[in-house]
Order: structure tokens, then C-alpha cells, then sequence
């Protein structure tokens, strides 16, 4: 139960260690907080030539808003999140779900960007993204590009980065201010702080009659990758929600995963656990929006 | 092997090493400063035997490199007790209050709460659960622990 011996390069810049990756790529791992390497790295499933430890990087730690979205820089801690005032305004969903990652202990080391970057498919944060719609921005020395959860999430963690690039800064759109805007978040585990076994997202926005207008729904550990609920998306729209509607949208998310089952639930527990979990996140971000607990911020 | 030097700041005291970077904080705090107080329980960050305060925050001494440590300030359960060797109120607490039978747990637990109570002078009893649910203990069962820190913020049992 110890890591096998690396090199280890420290970067203080962004650029040098998209250099470092440029020229060890295939040999290395980047870490930061290593919250989910060092397990691993102990368990030697994994045994790298070299370490980038990119926690140096002042300049990838900021909570900023920008167009339309606030800005996470990839090296900003999960406590961090849970603090910001900020998100808390203007993207709640957030730090809902921060408060599932882990425990405190590992909330304090964590950082946004390697949550993303490890690509669990029960993990909170990827799951937010997808429900949000959000962005992720890959750098290498030639080039930077944004892409989407959709894109960038592949399946059990693996993304899209390729071994030359860096996760730089994480995107989550505003959710809109001052109108009939709610949000969810529910998950079940085992206990507090453990894996998930299932997790659900909502937001629902409702026009003055109470009739659905907006709606993102998102599962996660109950696919490869965390999932849009498109159907039950567009099932919504334009209704009101009543017992019979959220039924039926229980049903169609949970023919619509493929869940794996293991030693803490079936796979035929987990699909019917979705189910009712996306249930109860609409029910809960219909209330809230219904409310406008999200016109306080 | 490559070593690196590493310098920081351990219980008040500045520790400087030559160390191969692929030791965990956990065993150089162990090994070369022989600060066996910090235990090394499951080392993959799920039992929290081994937290330490990191720059003031609770962390897995297991799940971070010592080389991560360089420049940090780190306070081990050995930090706790005052110079005449007198329990801090914490640890007077958890003798009071039988919150250990073992004790293999009790330093992550100390040093979990320790930044706790800081935070959290009047907590609640759920966030008190809350704050100790990263910290495994098989023997004695939560509700003692609990109960320590209630005597330490002074609240009613």
C-alpha cells in the first residue's frame, strides 16, 4: 500500500506544465489534491513514471462570474465551493450537491478540476455539469478548446483528455434569477460521504400558471456516464406536475439507464431507485420554484 | 532515487528532510519525524485514522504526499496536550465521556473535532454526526463520541 517510485515535477505555470505534459504525457499522472490518485497510486493500480503536481498553479484557483456562467479554475478546492457566496447566488445547485462529495476531510483537499477529470460516473460534480449543460475548458501547449459533459465524459472514468491536456476551468451556466426557478439534488448512499449509489438532479422553472417551462433533469452512477434525461425533459414541458406525470417520468428514466450492480445494490435496485429519486427531485424543485425560494439568492 | 527537500512546520517546530517524493505524509510524519500518534488505518482515505490539520484544515495524512506538505504548517495529535503533559479540554472529554476503548481511532477523531469545535462552537447533534462521518471507530460506537463533544462546547447532555 504505497506508491511505487515516480519522478516528480512541481510547475508553477499553467504553460509549463502543459510543456511537462507535452513531453511525459504518455508516462504521467497530473495530481493535485489527489483525493481519488493516491488511492489508487497506493494500491499501485496505477504506476506512473512521472507526477505533475500541478497544486502549485496559483493562477488555476478562482471562483469568478463571467458571461452567462461562473468560472470554477480547475485547482479551486470543494471547500472552497461550499463557501463561495457567489455560487450560492447564483448557481445553488452547486452547493447542494458539493455538500455529498466525500466528507470534510476531503472537501478540503479535493479540487474541482480532478473531480472532472476522473470521470466517476457517480460523482456529484459531473453530474451538476450535465444537468446544467456546463463547459469544460482543455489546454495544451497549441491549443484550448471548450466542450461539453456530453462530450468530454466517455464512460467509468475515462474522458475525452487526451494525455497532452489539462483540465483548466470548469464552467456552470447561472441558473436564472428572478423567475419561478428550483432546483434538487438528491442522492443515495450507503452513508453520508460514501459513493453514491444513485444520484438525481432537477431544475424546473414554472410560468405564473404553474405550467412547466424549463426543464433539465441529469442522473448519474446509474450509467457509464452521468446522463441528460431528455424524454422526461421534454415530457415535462408545458404541464403541470401531478402524480401520474412524475410516474410516469419514473418509469422512462429507469428504462432508459443501465446500471451495474455490486456488493451495495443490485442493478435492478439501482434502476428503480432512479426512478424515484428523479422524482422526488422534481417534486422538490417544482416546490422550490413554485415558492421562488430562488428569487432570494 | 531522487530525493527533494522538503521544509515546513511541524507542531510549532520547522522540520527540514531530504525525502523520496513518493512518501505519504502519514509515514513521514511516522518514520522520520517519529510522530507515531497520526495512525495509519486503511490508506485510501476511507477510515480517517490518519487526519492531520493541514494549514488549520482536516485532511487524510494518507491521501497527500509528504513533498505536497513543503511550506504547509501541520499539526499532529501530539500538538494537543500542554507542556506539563494536562489533557487539552477535547481529550479531557473523550477520557470523561469513554470515547475510546481501543484508541486506534481517537487521534483522527481529536484532530477532526479539533477543527471543528474551532468552526463550531455550538453545534447541533447532526452536525456533530456530520462532522465525525469521516472517521471510522469499531469499538465504542458514535454516541460517546458525541457526547465528548457536547461536554467541550459546554451543551447539555
Amino acid at each position: 500500500m504505497k506508491p511505487s517510485k515516480f519522478k516528480y515535477l512541481k510547475p508553477s505555470s499553467v504553460e509549463e506544465a502543459l510543456t511537462y505534459l507535452e513531453e511525459y504525457g504518455d508516462d504521467c499522472k497530473i495530481i493535485s489534491g489527489g483525493q481519488s490518485l493516491i488511492p489508487v497510486l497506493n494500491m499501485r493500480l496505477s504506476t506512473p513514471e512521472f507526477l505533475i503536481d500541478v497544486s502549485g498553479i496559483k493562477e488555476l484557483n478562482y471562483i469568478r462570474e463571467e458571461d452567462g456562467y461562473i468560472a470554477i479554475g480547475a485547482l479551486t478546492r470543494h471547500v472552497e465551493v461550499e463557501n463561495s457566496q457567489l455560487i450560492k447566488e447564483k448557481c445553488p445547485l452547486l452547493i447542494d450537491a458539493i455538500k455529498w462529495v466525500g466528507h470534510k476531510q476531503i472537501r478540503n483537499r479535493g479540487t474541482i478540476g480532478g473531480s472532472i477529470a476522473h470521470g466517476d460516473p457517480s460523482a456529484e460534480l459531473p453530474c451538476v455539469l450535465t444537468t446544467l449543460r456546463g463547459e469544460i475548458v482543455i489546454a495544451s501547449v497549441d491549443e484550448e478548446e471548450v466542450v461539453g459533459p456530453e462530450d468530454f465524459f466517455l464512460t467509468y472514468l475515462l474522458t475525452a483528455l487526451q494525455t497532452n491536456q489539462l483540465v483548466k476551468e470548469v464552467r456552470f451556466p447561472i441558473m436564472t434569477q428572478g423567475e419561478r426557478v428550483g432546483h434538487s439534488f438528491v442522492e443515495v448512499a450507503r452513508r453520508h460521504g460514501d459513493f453514491g449509489l444513485a444520484i438525481a438532479a432537477a431544475v424546473i422553472g414554472l410560468d405564473n400558471q404553474g405550467l412547466i417551462q424549463k426543464a433539465q433533469l441529469a442522473v448519474g452512477g446509474v450509467n457509464p456516464v452521468p446522463l441528460v434525461v431528455e424524454e422526461a425533459e421534454e415530457l415535462l414541458i408545458g404541464k403541470k406536475v401531478s402524480e401520474a406525470l412524475l410516474k410516469e417520468v419514473a418509469e422512462l428514466t429507469s428504462d432508459c439507464v443501465d446500471p451495474e450492480g455490486d456488493l451495495h445494490g443490485s442493478a435492478d435496485y439501482r434502476r428503480e431507485l432512479i426512478g424515484t429519486l428523479l422524482k422526488r427531485a422534481i417534486e422538490e424543485a417544482t416546490a422550490r420554484a413554485w415558492e421562488g425560494e430562488e428569487k432570494v439568492g | 532515487m531522487d530525493k527533494v527537500k522538503i521544509s515546513l512546520i511541524v507542531n510549532g517546530e520547522k522540520v527540514e528532510r531530504d525525502i523520496e517524493p513518493r512518501l505519504l505524509l502519514t509515514d513521514f510524519l511516522r518514520e522520520e519525524l517519529f510522530l507515531t500518534g497520526t495512525h495509519v488505518g486503511c490508506e485510501h482515505g476511507v477510515c480517517g485514522a490518519c487526519t492531520i490539520l493541514l494549514n488549520g484544515e482536516a485532511v487524510r495524512g494518507c491521501l497527500m504526499l509528504a513533498v505536497q506538505a513543503d511550506g504547509a504548517t501541520i499539526e499532529t495529535v501530539e500538538s494537543l496536550v500542554g507542556e506539563d503533559g494536562q489533557l487539552n479540554p477535547l481529550q479531557q472529554a473523550f477520557t470523561d465521556c469513554h470515547s475510546l476503548q481501543c484508541g486506534f481511532c481517537t487521534p483522527g477523531f481529536l484532530m477532526t473535532l479539533t477543527q471543528f469545535t474551532k468552526e463550531n462552537p455550538n453545534p447541533s447533534e447532526e452536525e456533530i454526526r456530520e462532522a465525525i462521518s469521516g472517521n471510522l471507530c469499531r469499538c465504542t460506537g458514535y454516541a460517546n463520541i458525541v457526547k465528548a463533544v457536547k461536554q467541550v462546547t459546554h451543551q447539555t447532555l
